[in-house]
């Protein structure tokens, strides 16, 4: 059946623009992934909903035209529902979480723990309804079956959780032969803490705080998702300056991280110029967002109906000088990083990801449109103002280090005109509205393109005012597979820059 | 090449000035006069992500800008706990890394600082204690100095830092 007649079936549902709903059967479950995938889908996140008796199936798909929930009921789910993993590689960590975090199983054998090490029991799950009694588990080391690889000379090397630089935990099993890494696993989950079970302890009019903070790189993004979320099912319109302040907050916060990571890369391939050229860039960016906005990270930015703050005429023009500063900047050091040899040497060739390999892996995002997936939200399901601000979509073909590198140069690029573009235009009106409690029982999502890739957020609404089940999805979840492949034939001493080009959360991921 | 050097010729130094420490944020005081004996000039800190949603990272980040020019107060990050005067601990302390920050703290050498940074690293901030998260940093390994904010700014991260040595008494290098 073509994608199309499942999206007929389907119902609107509220938040993002471009969303639908649908409720399968077990049989249905199959053969509508089956469908998606032939029809060039992308799974957006996976994830378990409690129903009365016990969880039920949710999965949302990215088609180019829109985006479907689907759901399979806990009647239909049965002993074990059947995994998508063969078909959505980046499935099998979801189901994995999920068995995890709520109890129900996928058929896929692999039934290793993803999330859960040892610090709590397998037979308590944090997101079963009602919550179950906290367990005081000893925290100890728990021994986890990484895949063996066999052969004359090959040896193993483990890095993490604790890393050597200022970076988040995780765990990396390298076997390689000399320097040659034959395969990288990689271990998460270091970093859970309990963020799914507390979204359902606060107010739903006042989760979105917990959402910034989900990935504190992403929290524009993730506030904004979730207010989307909100707002969708409470049948709130946003008004048109609070929409646009949201994509002034989501375009800074794209330069932001993009200025630092190109100064990381520089400084990964021994370029130290070029990280403390871009940290001083990225510093003054910064200081002109406490500045003109109130903080240096926008944490607290978005709220439900609108923005926290205005934005006042007289920060306009310090805000516009500063970003002509860096944009002038910026195109001074790309020279300078096209042109220097050493730089070129490390980047080009390193940690490719074909274009191939990524369609079959679902690579997302930033690193997915470095290796020809030419999807951004902000253009093919554009919420408002993205619409109206008709960005440009950056892409590479060849999926390298440098690939991904200019494409951060690109994208930072259009962000500069995007800005320029909305202090010229913004609405005027008010930037907040009220937002009133959610009827109970009432589900919607919020999707929007943060500087990483797609981050969605699905709500439920619980009684008064509370939150039946949030679970927010970074697109880490997608990318963290791809890169144990883009390692693969590499030397271990280009890790730390391959791994810094695709810059995944583990905050995001772990939850 | 000669882009690169007149770059770095038409930026000059943008250092800034290091802020006055803020004894506000001392909460602990047994080991300064012991560091104060034993360190050199150098104060070697090891940053240990315990569970964080990586917002004070980048304000770790931030602090060795050039603007803020740690290296040149004679503040360095080292790779190893082993190498480390000071751990500079971030996240609420979730249960998967209880473990693993409390042999970071063991393999850290005595005496040693510990500053907790951000919200969560001084109260568990807004993801609180569960049956994933122990909370503040507190709750694990002593602390002695706590530097609320999400994220604390780097001025601010200074501020700890340096309260956590003695301000104002010039240090006697350890050599021989």
């Amino acid at each position: 059946m073509p994608l199309r007649a499942w999206l007929e079936r389907s119902d609107a549902h509220p938040g993002a623009p471009g969303l639908r709903a649908l409720t399968v059967t077990r049989s249905q479950w199959r053969q509508v992934a089956l469908d998606l995938a032939a029809g060039g889908a992308r799974l957006l996140g996976m994830w378990a909903s409690p129903d009365k008796r016990a969880p039920q199936v949710r999965t949302a798909f990215l088609a180019d035209r829109g985006g479907l929930i689907v759901t399979l009921p806990e009647a239909e789910a049965g002993a074990s529902y059947p995994g998508i993993e063969d078909l959505f590689p980046s499935a099998g960590r979801m189901q994995r979480a999920m068995a995890d975090l709520s109890g129900i199983r996928s058929t896929d054998p692999d039934a290793r723990p993803w999330l859960r090490h040892a610090a709590w029991p397998g037979n308590y799950l944090p997101l079963a309804d009602p919550p179950p009694q906290a367990t005081d588990a000893e925290p100890r080391i728990d021994a986890y079956e990484f895949v063996r690889v066999e052969g004359d000379g090959v040896h193993e090397i483990a890095v993490g959780p604790v890393h050597a630089g200022t970076i988040e935990p995780g765990h990396f099993r390298f076997s390689v032969v000399g320097e040659k890494v034959l395969r990288l696993e990689e271990r998460l989950g270091y970093v859970h803490k309990g963020i799914e079970q507390r979204f359902t302890q606060l107010p739903i009019l006042e989760a979105h705080r917990l959402a910034a903070r989900v990935s504190g790189d992403s929290a524009v993004a993730f506030s904004w998702a979730y207010c989307q979320a909100l707002e969708g099912l409470a049948g709130a319109e946003l008004p048109a300056r609070a929409a646009w302040l949201r994509a002034l907050y989501l375009e800074l916060e794209r330069i932001a991280n993009h200025l630092g990571d190109l100064g990381a890369l520089g400084n990964d391939a021994g370029f130290a110029f070029g990280l403390a050229q871009f940290s001083r860039l990225k510093e003054r960016l910064l200081r002109a967002s406490q500045e003109a906005l109130g903080e240096r990270y926008l944490m607290e930015a978005v709220v439900p109906g609108g923005t926290r703050r205005d934005l006042t005429p007289d920060a306009l023009p310090r805000l516009r000088g500063c970003l002509l500063h860096l944009e002038h900047e910026v195109l001074t050091l790309r020279t300078i990083y096209d042109e220097h040899e050493g730089v070129r040497d490390r980047f080009n060739g390193a940690g490719t990801v074909s274009a191939e390999l990524a369609a079959r892996l679902g690579l997302t995002g930033l690193a997915g449109r470095a290796s020809a997936q030419a999807f951004d939200l902000r253009i093919d399901l554009p919420c408002e103002p993205y619409a109206s601000l008709a960005p440009a979509k950056s892409g590479r073909t060849e999926g390298d280090v440098a690939a991904r590198v200019a494409v951060r140069f690109d994208e930072l690029l259009e962000s500069f005109r995007l800005v320029h573009r909305i202090l010229e235009a913004l609405p005027g009106g008010s930037h907040v509205i009220p937002v009133h409690v959610p009827a109970e029982g009432t589900c919607g999502a919020g999707l929007i393109e943060g500087w990483r890739g797609p981050v969605f957020v699905a709500l439920e609404a619980g009684p008064a005012g509370s939150i039946r089940r949030c679970h927010p999805h970074d697109p880490s979840w997608q990318n963290w597979p791809v890169l144990e492949h883009a390692i693969i034939g590499n030397i271990v001493p280009d890790f730390p820059l391959i791994n810094k080009s695709f810059n995944l959360s583990y905050s995001g991921h772990d939850l | 090449m000669l882009k690169t050097l007149r770059q770095i010729a038409s930026i000059g130094i943008v250092s800034e000035p290091a802020p006055q420490a803020d004894e506000s944020l001392r909460i602990r005081q047994h080991l300064q006069e012991r560091i104060r004996a034993v360190l050199g000039r150098a104060l070697c800190i090891r940053h240990i992500d315990a569970g964080s949603c990586n917002g004070c990272e980048l304000e770790i980040h931030a602090l060795n800008n050039p603007l803020y020019n740690l290296e040149g107060l004679g503040v360095r990050f080292v790779a190893s706990p082993r190498h480390a005067d000071l751990l500079l601990v971030t996240g609420p302390v979730s249960r998967h890394m209880e473990v693993a920050l409390r042999r970071t703290y063991e393999a850290t050498p005595d005496p040693k600082l510990v500053v907790a940074l951000g919200d969560c690293g001084c109260t568990g901030g807004i993801f609180g204690e569960n049956y994933a998260s122990r909370g503040r940093v507190s709750n694990v390994i002593a602390v002695d100095v706590a530097v609320p904010g999400c994220p604390p700014s780097p001025t601010r991260i200074l501020q700890g830092i340096l309260a956590a040595l003695a301000p104002g008494t010039p240090r006697t290098p350890a050599r021989g």
